[in-house]
């Protein structure tokens, strides 16, 4: 595991970011965090623990990821909220590929205009780093495994 | 203090009154008459339990059941309920085991739900023990009548039921065994989502091909599902069961319907197309077949992607929608990929069904603050006949058609 404070800082930052762009958006601009030869997936524990490969969202390139966003803005019919990324416990691991595997719990609060904040998922991340080509980090893959199999009605924005 | 009687005032079914969707008695009597009555209740399919002893905990209405295969390899369904104290026996969600053993006081039932332990029966040191004239045969747990077809699995509560062809009949058999023509399934993964509507409005958004045309941006946008599509809406002969079928067109009419259509994006294209890289894999000419089968079971099968839909209600006012996407064991790679992009159209997250929980989500709302109100189900007549186009809601009609039937109202 990595404990270069640089590297933590910069690792820290790319999440941070990630969670704002969905939070506060604009989401157009979160498939820039990825890599072009990227993997977004959300999928459930109980399907990972089956050997199920279903991903709640999948997304197999960052066109992929920005057709997810696109949707998200402009094309489906959704209730206005707002969601709310807690991510902690980040953990990095250098790989001999030059990549770097992260580890990180999330929770996500939701809140429904009108309504109070539920608790909408809390789950933990297993995500791979790369440094794109003009020297930032960005997410090759990014894997959100939601604890509950039960989704709190519908699953509007990534995890 | 006398409860206020609601009685359906108009003969016809082209007006749903919104206390069906609120009423706690009215779920009640639905809890027993429709999951818990003569009706085949989709459990799961077989290639989820594919070994002896493997079992799954669903629900019928809001009975829990165990689904589990037992040691011939025969499919039980029994009720997760201890003869003893009541107890649900089974708290796993999934799993293999030997036997089923409640915690409390550990009696055990053996994977076809009888009892095979009761601790202390015979009593300890001369004290106590189960009374001479009990007899463990008479205490297992309740099993269900159970039928399966190509490998998905139905149970009753009810012994005098018709077999699960004649319950289907003709119609819906033969668009049942388009999907589930005999071939192994393999599972692709489950979802779930807990949506706060009435159930009934889960039913009654597939029997709905009028919104699909409007709501959906990717039905629309993509040909995937519309009114210019050559379609049709056919029910069985009770009208409990329904379906839509329809055939994707690739090269419409740019000035057909799409004026009306508010949700027409011409210019829409994807960046990752592999999204919608269908192929074709029935024999007719139908690209997307929407199935519901009383009282609770969608089938699915739209571009390649296949699930089935389970509905278990929770309350009046919410309903869990389980989702099981599969595809079959002998699936090359290329089609595996394919239905796993295709799932992105579907479940709680899904380009297409998201629009859906929303929209129940606010029917519900707008639904329970007036009782005595009710919808007006009028497109395409008042009619419940099969339709050769889906500008209709001839299938809700038929629907409710058999619901007042059976609910007696």
């Amino acid at each position: 595991m990595s404990n270069d404070p640089a590297l933590m800082q910069e690792i820290h930052a790319l999440y941070a970011r990630y969670a704002d762009l969905i939070d506060e958006g604009p989401i157009s601009q979160w498939p820039s965090l990825f890599v072009e030869a990227s993997l977004y997936k959300i999928v459930t524990r109980e399907n990972l623990a089956r050997g199920w490969d279903l991903g709640l969202m999948l997304c197999e390139s960052r066109g992929g990821i920005e057709d997810r966003a696109y949707a998200i803005e402009h094309l489906s019919m959704t209730i206005p909220r707002i969601v709310r990324h807690l991510i902690s416990g980040i953990t990095a691991t250098p790989n001999a590929d030059g990549t770097i595997a992260v580890t990180a719990n999330f929770a996500v609060f939701e809140t429904i205009e009108g309504k109070p904040t539920t608790t909408f998922a809390a789950g933990r991340y297993r995500d791979v780093l790369l440094r794109d080509s003009d020297g930032a980090l960005r997410f090759k893959e990014k894997v959100s495994v939601c604890d509950a199999a039960t989704i709190n009605n519908s699953l509007v924005y990534p995890l | 203090m006398t409860i206020h009687q609601h009685k359906w005032e108009n003969s016809g079914t082209h007006r749903v009154p919104y206390w069906v969707y609120t009423d706690p008695e009215i779920y009640a009597r639905e809890l027993s008459l429709v999951f818990g009555g003569r009706s085949w209740n989709f459990v799961g399919l077989e290639a989820e339990i594919p070994n002896p002893g493997d079992y799954k905990r669903t629900a019928i209405g809001e009975s829990s059941v165990i689904v589990v295969r037992g040691k011939e390899g025969e499919i039980n369904v029994l009720k997760n309920q201890c003869a003893h104290r009541g107890l649900e026996v089974c708290r796993q969600e999934y799993g293999a085991t030997r036997a089923f053993q409640c915690p409390y006081h550990q009696w055990t039932y053996r994977l076809d739900g009888a009892l095979s332990g009761v601790p202390f029966a015979k009593g300890v040191g001369g004290h106590g023990g189960m009374p001479e004239d009990f007899d463990r045969k008479n205490h297992g747990l309740t099993k269900l009548n159970v039928t399966t077809r190509h490998g998905a699995i139905f149970a009753s509560f009810a012994n005098d039921i018709e077999p699960l062809e004649d319950y289907l009949g003709d119609k819906m058999l033969t668009l049942f065994d388009r999907v589930f023509n005999g071939k192994a399934l393999r599972i692709v993964g489950v979802s779930r989502q807990r949506i706060p509507s009435n159930w009934k409005l889960m039913f009654e958004n597939i029997k709905d091909p009028y919104h699909a045309s409007l709501l959906h941006v990717f039905l629309v946008t993509f040909g995937l599902f519309r009114v210019d599509n050559p379609s049709r809406t056919q029910m069985d002969d009770t009208g409990r069961h329904s379906a839509l079928v329809s055939r994707r067109s690739t090269n419409l009419d740019p000035n057909a319907a799409t004026q009306e259509m508010a949700s027409f994006q011409e210019k829409l294209e994807l960046k990752d197309p592999r999204l919608l890289d269908i192929v074709k894999e029935f024999s007719d000419p139908a690209t997307v077949v929407m199935q519901t089968i009383w009282p609770n079971l969608i089938v699915q099968q739209q571009a390649n992607t296949l699930a089935t839909r389970q509905i278990v209600p929770a309350g009046p006012d919410a309903f869990d929608l389980n989702w099981t996407f599969f595809g079959y064991a002998d699936d090359d790679e290329a089609m595996r990929t394919r239905r796993l992009r295709h799932a992105n159209l579907m479940g709680p997250a899904g380009f297409v069904s998201l629009d859906d929980s929303e929209v129940m989500d606010l029917a519900q709302r707008g639904i329970r603050v007036d009782p005595e109100q009710e919808a007006v189900v009028e497109m395409g007549g008042r009619g419940r006949e099969d339709q050769d186009h889906i500008v209709t809601e001839t299938a809700i009609r038929a629907f409710y058609g058999y619901y007042r039937e059976t609910m007696g109202l």
